[in-house]
């Protein structure tokens, strides 16, 4: 027998877990503190060395340079802070077209890739594993310097019913044309649309109360389609549409979209389809068939069984992920730098740094309006994942 | 007496539900819209495939030396990646010191090989493992750099092409890995303080675009340092991607320390360990093998974002291909350049997938259905 004669030792106190944990923090706070005084007084030294003076007061002085593509009225004669604006607006556009067209496309192939047609599926499948495993970067030159840049010129356009046409300018659309009398039908538009949704809600309530279901979808379609059809035939179709015309060695008139643009769309909406497409197919299997079995023995049909008993649970698993995608969509915008699409990092962190040497105040804007995008939209998804979590006992 | 009857033999399936017949008519033929997509699709590889092979294979000019060759016919000119193979493989490294690269790459094969075989024993592959993580890299940057034993210095801003992007994806994933472990487990530390500068870090380099990084570091990180000293670029375009991707690597392996269950933590403490000891024998090993495929989807997007260094004037792969394709002697062959480059991209971006994929069932024991 072990006798236990020798009293415990008491061990020292830098063994101590509390002790060793306030000396770590200290530690490492000092050494932040330490490491971002030094940079910042190194920052000082330097900016007076070479006499550059820091501040946002540049943001007022006029640019002096032209804009390819700008939402907001915009000359060579505005100031850095109008670039700013110009140049957040377009990165915006681009983001916010992509994230639709990457949604579209990648919930067809998702689809596509679980489809019971096996030729079907491995096309999907095909089209996932070629566009996910190339770079970005290259597949937006590729479809800048190789495709749109190789197009004809303007007086050789390919052209689409003589109304669409697509050239080494650019894709050239007919433009809307509001008439006197359009107010009207927007006004229509939005009273169907706010009649559609107490419409909803009161259907909501009265299969709440009685279980009676209303036809809630084609109300709502039937609301939001028919009174401003109606409204635009008796206002005498105010909405002309402005076709672009050859004339000179350009087309005048239309909407036009500019090559940088449309590749830059073309590459973010395919790349990053590829990555949805994987998230939807793993959030459509991740609802097991035992949940469709169910439904259909409840007495639902195959319609309700998606919207009330699949859906629900798939976009649990899909939305998360999904908000990821675009979020990196939204910062991959940024690579628009690379082909001279005015967005943000291009115009502001490129051209207005390199015009004012501004260097710190032009990327921590960029920076930080790309942060404030990133928090914002996390911010709403916890909240929205919050709302959908299981609630479990 | 009864009458004892053989049962009849049984019938063959019907020969529409077996063999090719049948497993078209399940597949491809199931339902009119299924027969409608198959009907489309196969129209569209009906006339895509012909186009595509008749461009890169039949049609295509293989041999020669110059731009002319290719005039006669209509597909691709591969001629133009001939004869700027070399530089998209080394860029502008001196053409008489090609051979150090040559080494250097034979010297990682011939010591990665063991690692991917099954039949080697542990403990080698360990050392071989710690030999190529803390040897290998000194041995290669004497190799690459020179200056030293004799060997002519090559400059960082001559090498280039697919040697550059391997050397950034290199350094880039091992030290993302240990940078990445060391912030996920800052970020569940206890202690506030790490926690709230794990969780800053992090989330700041999440929310950014690589390429503000790289502008920060090439155009913020000079004014950031005392005068007179300076970084090689490419360490500034290391220094930016590493960080980067250091923060999604956290954010993958704290996923996995979330599923370790904490009985793990509390059976370490109770057996003596303490934290660094339970967290590098116990929780490690089983949260980094649960997040394997994350680990190599991060890996794969940093293979994918070193091409980004073109923006800062780094002639990699990307930016090689990009500069041939400008190259006033061989304009219009974009098209077979940024194939070429696609191609190589994706052959390395597939085969680490497909490796992760094997890996993870190698290593699957037992926790997943």
């Amino acid at each position: 027998m072990t006798e236990l004669s020798a009293p415990p030792v008491k061990p020292p106190f830098w063994n101590n877990p509390q002790v060793r944990a306030i000396l770590f923090q200290a530690v490492a706070l000092i050494a932040t503190v330490a490491f971002g005084l030094s940079i910042f007084e190194n920052t000082q030294d330097n900016l007076q060395r070479l006499g550059i003076a820091s501040g946002f007061g540049f943001l007022s002085s006029p640019a002096g340079f032209d804009i390819i593509q700008t939402l907001i009225p915009y000359s060579a004669a505005s100031n850095y802070g109008q670039v700013f604006w110009v140049a957040l607006l377009n990165t915006l556009l681009v983001s916010a077209l992509g994230i639709v067209f990457a949604t579209l496309l990648g919930f067809i192939v998702g689809v596509a890739r679980l489809s019971k047609n096996w030729l079907i599926a491995k096309l999907a499948l095909i089209y996932i594993e070629i566009f996910r495993n190339v770079p970005l970067l290259l597949q937006i030159f590729f479809w800048y310097f190789a495709v749109l840049r190789a197009m004809p010129a303007p007086r050789q356009s390919l052209s689409l019913a003589d109304t669409f046409f697509l050239n080494i300018r650019g894709l050239y659309l007919p433009a809307p044309q509001v008439q006197p009398g359009f107010g009207w039908v927007l006004a229509v538009l939005g009273a169907a649309i706010v009649l559609a949704i107490s419409m909803a809600r009161w259907a909501r309530r009265r299969q709440m109360a009685t279980g009676q279901p209303f036809p809630v979808l084609s109300t709502t379609l039937a609301l939001l389609i028919g009174p401003p059809l109606i409204a635009f035939w008796l206002a005498g179709s105010p909405l002309h549409w402005q076709v672009p015309e050859l004339s000179g060695f350009n087309f005048q008139g239309g909407l036009v979209i500019i090559p940088e643009m449309a590749s830059l769309l073309l590459a973010l909406s395919i790349y990053t389809a590829a990555f949805i497409a994987e998230i939807v197919r793993a959030g459509i299997q991740a609802v097991s068939h035992g949940q469709t079995e169910a439904s259909f023995s409840l007495g639902l049909n195959s319609g309700m069984t998606l919207r009330l008993i699949i859906l629900p649970q798939a976009l649990r698993v899909i939305i998360p992920p999904m908000t990821n995608q675009y979020l990196n969509l939204t910062k991959n915008s940024s690579l628009a730098a690379a082909i001279g699409y005015p967005d943000l990092v291009s115009s502001f962190a490129g051209t207005t740094l390199n015009q004012t040497g501004q260097a710190i105040e032009c990327i921590a804007i960029t920076m930080a309006v790309y942060l404030t995008i990133s928090l914002l939209i996390s911010l709403v998804m916890n909240w929205y994942n919050r709302r959908v979590a299981l609630v479990e006992r | 007496m009864a009458e004892f009857r053989l049962p009849h033999p049984d019938l063959p399936p019907p020969a529409s539900t077996v063999g090719a017949l049948g497993w078209m008519r399940r597949n491809l033929f199931s339902s009119p819209l299924n027969i409608a997509l198959t009907g489309l699709a196969a129209y569209l590889l009906w006339v895509a495939i012909p186009l595509l092979l008749n461009w890169a294979l039949f049609d295509a000019t293989w041999s020669g030396d110059d731009r002319e060759v290719c005039q006669s016919n209509s597909g691709a000119c591969w001629v133009f990646i001939r004869v700027h193979f070399d530089q998209f493989i080394y860029g502008f490294y001196p053409e008489a010191q090609r051979w150090r690269v040559n080494i250097a790459l034979l010297l990682l094969i011939l010591g990665a090989a063991p690692l991917f075989i099954h039949t080697v024993p542990n403990p080698i592959k360990v050392k071989l493992g710690l030999g190529l993580l803390v040897a290998y890299p000194v041995i290669a940057f004497v190799l690459f750099r020179g200056g030293l034993l004799g060997l002519p210095e090559v400059e960082t801003s001559r090498w280039g092409g697919l040697l550059l992007t391997l050397v950034i994806a290199g350094v880039g994933m091992t030290a993302a890995l240990p940078l990445g472990v060391l912030l996920a487990l800052g970020r569940r530390s206890t202690m506030p303080a790490i926690q709230t500068l794990c969780v800053t870090f992090i989330e700041f380099w999440r929310g950014v675009p690589l390429i503000t990084v790289l502008f920060m570091s090439s155009v913020m990180l000079p004014l950031f340092l005392p005068e007179g000293m300076n970084f090689d670029k490419l360490l500034r375009a290391l220094v930016g991607v590493t960080l980067f991707q250091a923060a999604y690597m956290a954010e993958v392996v704290r996923g996995g320390l979330q599923a370790i269950p904490k009985g793990q933590i509390e059976a370490a403490a109770a057996l003596g360990l303490g934290y660094w000891k339970a967290m590098a024998l116990i929780v490690l090993p089983q949260a980094l093998k649960l997040v394997i495929p994350g680990i190599v989807n991060t890996f794969i997007a940093l293979f994918k974002d070193t091409s980004l260094v073109l923006i800062i004037g780094l002639f990699d792969l990307m930016n090689t291909v990009h500069n041939a394709t400008t190259n006033p002697a061989w304009l219009g062959f974009s098209t077979e350049g940024y194939v070429f480059a696609a191609a190589v991209y994706w052959l390395f971006c597939f085969s680490m997938s497909r490796y992760s994929q094997s890996l993870e069932k190698r290593l699957h024991t037992g926790h997943k259905r």
